[in-house]
């Protein structure tokens, strides 16, 4: 058994599945944990699922499924943005956005039939079929979101934290909400292409969700988040090729058992600091 | 001494609602300022055109000598309501952390700097002995103390506090208000403190800023805190009942207005 997954290891599918495997996860990390703190899951969800229609119709407009998707969920992202961050208009946005994009990609899907392998892939994920231009393409988004998140992270803790405060110092709540849904798309885009568009929700939820449950300063959980998700999607890989079984069951597996562990652990440790 | 905050004949109309007109102010450096009036009397709105995240229809605003958006780094501030984060272990200092200079560009980095200066409010708050346990798990009065905390940062001039006594119990009124008022002798900052009951404040304060009837007026307690005043302000009949060193603004139609307790 060991003796496969060292074999495998030698493979470039393999090492290309954990080098991109890697960098969804980062990137997913980050972003996610202020998906957590802004209470953005839905957003978040929506937008992996609006990118299948960017996908399915990036073939009309003669694009790559990804250049389709990054299309369609960042011009989404920034029409989300827009809503501000009043939940219950935001939660209406969304849901108005994401049903109107599952319907275009349902009829791009009619257009042709031979799409039904490459939706697939799009749905469940294709780690082991990652190219080394899909690796520099998700290297050089990861690098320029991140480098966009940094120069207004200081900015977006602040105005999730405390938007009435924020936007008493003059902050754009607004801007803010824009900017941040542009790289959460990137982002979703980017850990779809790996865990697929029905399991995003692993990488950007699930490590920060788990870190925010126990870490109380904002650089504890974030670098909490940043090795949970590294981690997991390392184990999920390596038990792929160990078992033959797909890395899209074993990652959100993994992510399940830690976040029953989380919550029954905060449970007991929050009840008792009072 | 020059005004810390000059309002002149400032309105707010929402569409069609006017909200707030002619309203004029001086209030000097130092002054406690009592706030009061009934629900959706246009006090929170007040409030924000101070902070210059609304603009008021007509008139000025002037915060020692600038206008709001300007002086925003001169006011701590104190949101009415609640802050969420019940589902996350953030602590209380994280949040405060979170607070200072969070309108820079750039990453949060926790330096020495803003630790120090975050310890250094939260201890005048007496808030340091629980600011690392996660805010979900405060209590009402604590919560309130790292709120105050957070408006202290940067040693602001002036502190602009919206109804910071609301869900508090009797007790944690009163240790909020005596915190707040050695808060004002330390810093000798002018501070505008909105509250639904004047009894708890009328020790501390200096003077009233009562807003009721879309019009405002502001002055010593006897000035204000009269039959004839009130009732001018509100534009029915109003009567001030005193008891036990204690005020009663009670409408003549047998309605309580406001009441010493319980909203
Ligand atoms: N953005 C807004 N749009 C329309 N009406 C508003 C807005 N903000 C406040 N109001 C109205 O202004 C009035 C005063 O509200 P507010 O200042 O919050 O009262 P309070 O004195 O209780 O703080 C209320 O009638 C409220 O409905
Ligand atoms: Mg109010």
């Amino acid at each position: 058994m060991i003796s496969t997954l060292l074999t495998d290891l030698g493979y470039e599918f393999a090492q290309n599945a954990l080098i991109a495997g890697t960098i969804a996860a980062i990137l997913g990390a980050i972003v996610g944990y202020f998906v957590v703190i802004r209470d953005s899951g839905f957003a978040a969800h929506a937008l992996a699922h609006i990118g299948f229609a960017g996908a399915a119709g990036a073939a009309i407009l003669g694009l790559s499924p990804l250049e389709g998707m990054l299309l369609l969920t960042t011009g989404s992202g920034v029409f989300m943005g827009f809503t501000g961050d009043k939940v219950h208009r935001r939660d209406m946005a969304i849901g108005v956005v994401l049903s109107m994009s599952l319907g275009l990609g349902t009829l791009f899907l009619s257009f042709y039939s031979g799409f039904a392998g490459q939706a697939r892939a799009i749905l469940f994920g294709d780690i082991l079929g990652v190219s080394d231009v899909q690796i520099r393409e998700m290297t050089v988004l990861a690098l320029l979101s991140l480098a966009a998140l940094a120069c207004f992270s200081r900015r977006l803790l602040f105005a999730s934290t405390q938007p009435r405060l924020a936007e008493a110092r003059g902050l754009s709540l607004q801007a803010l909400s824009i900017a941040f849904m542009v790289v959460l798309a990137i982002s979703v885009t980017l850990a779809s292409q790996i865990v697929g568009i029905l399991l995003v929700f692993t990488l950007v939820i699930a490590p920060p969700g788990i870190a925010l449950r126990f870490c109380r300063s904002f650089w504890a959980g974030m670098i909490a988040s940043v090795i949970l998700g590294v981690i997991g999607t390392w184990a999920g890989i390596l038990l792929g090729f160990i078992t033959n079984r797909p890395v899209t069951f074993w990652i959100p597996l993994l992510f399940f058992v830690l976040y029953l562990l989380t919550e029954g652990y905060s449970r007991i440790f929050l009840r008792s600091e009072r | 001494m020059s005004a810390a905050l000059l309002i002149s004949d400032l309105g707010v109309s929402f569409g069609e609602t006017t909200v707030l007109s002619g309203v004029n102010a001086e209030i000097r450096a130092g002054e406690f300022i009592g706030v009061f009036g009934p629900n959706g009397a246009g006090k929170t709105t007040l409030m924000r055109c101070l902070l210059g995240t609304l603009r008021p229809s007509q008139g000025t605003i002037s915060i020692f000598g600038q206008g709001p958006v300007k002086a925003s780094r001169e006011i701590g501030y104190m949101p009415q309501g609640n802050v969420g984060f019940e589902s996350t272990a953030l602590s209380a200092r994280a949040l405060v952390h979170a607070a200072w200079r969070g309108e820079k560009w750039g990453v949060p980095w926790s330096t020495r700097e803003s630790r120090a200066e975050v310890d250094r409010v939260l201890e005048i708050t007496q808030a340091s002995t629980y600011a690392d346990r996660p805010f979900s798990v405060l209590s009402g009065g604590e919560r309130q103390r790292v709120m105050l905390a957070q408006a202290l940062l940067g040693q602001p001039k002036m502190l602009v506090l919206d109804e910071p006594l609301a869900s508090l119990d009797p007790k944690n009124q009163a240790l909020l208000i005596e915190c707040i008022a050695e808060v004002k002798r330390a810093m000798n900052a002018t501070i505008l403190f909105v509250a639904h009951d004047m009894n708890p404040l009328l020790h501390v304060m200096d003077r009233v800023f009562y807003i009721a009837g879309g019009g405002a007026l502001l002055g010593n307690i006897d000035q204000v805190v009269n039959s004839e005043s009130l009732s001018h302000l509100y534009k029915f009949p109003i009567d001030v009942v005193r008891a036990h060193d204690r005020v009663f603004i009670v409408s003549r139609e047998g309605n309580v207005t406001e009441a010493a307790c319980c909203d």
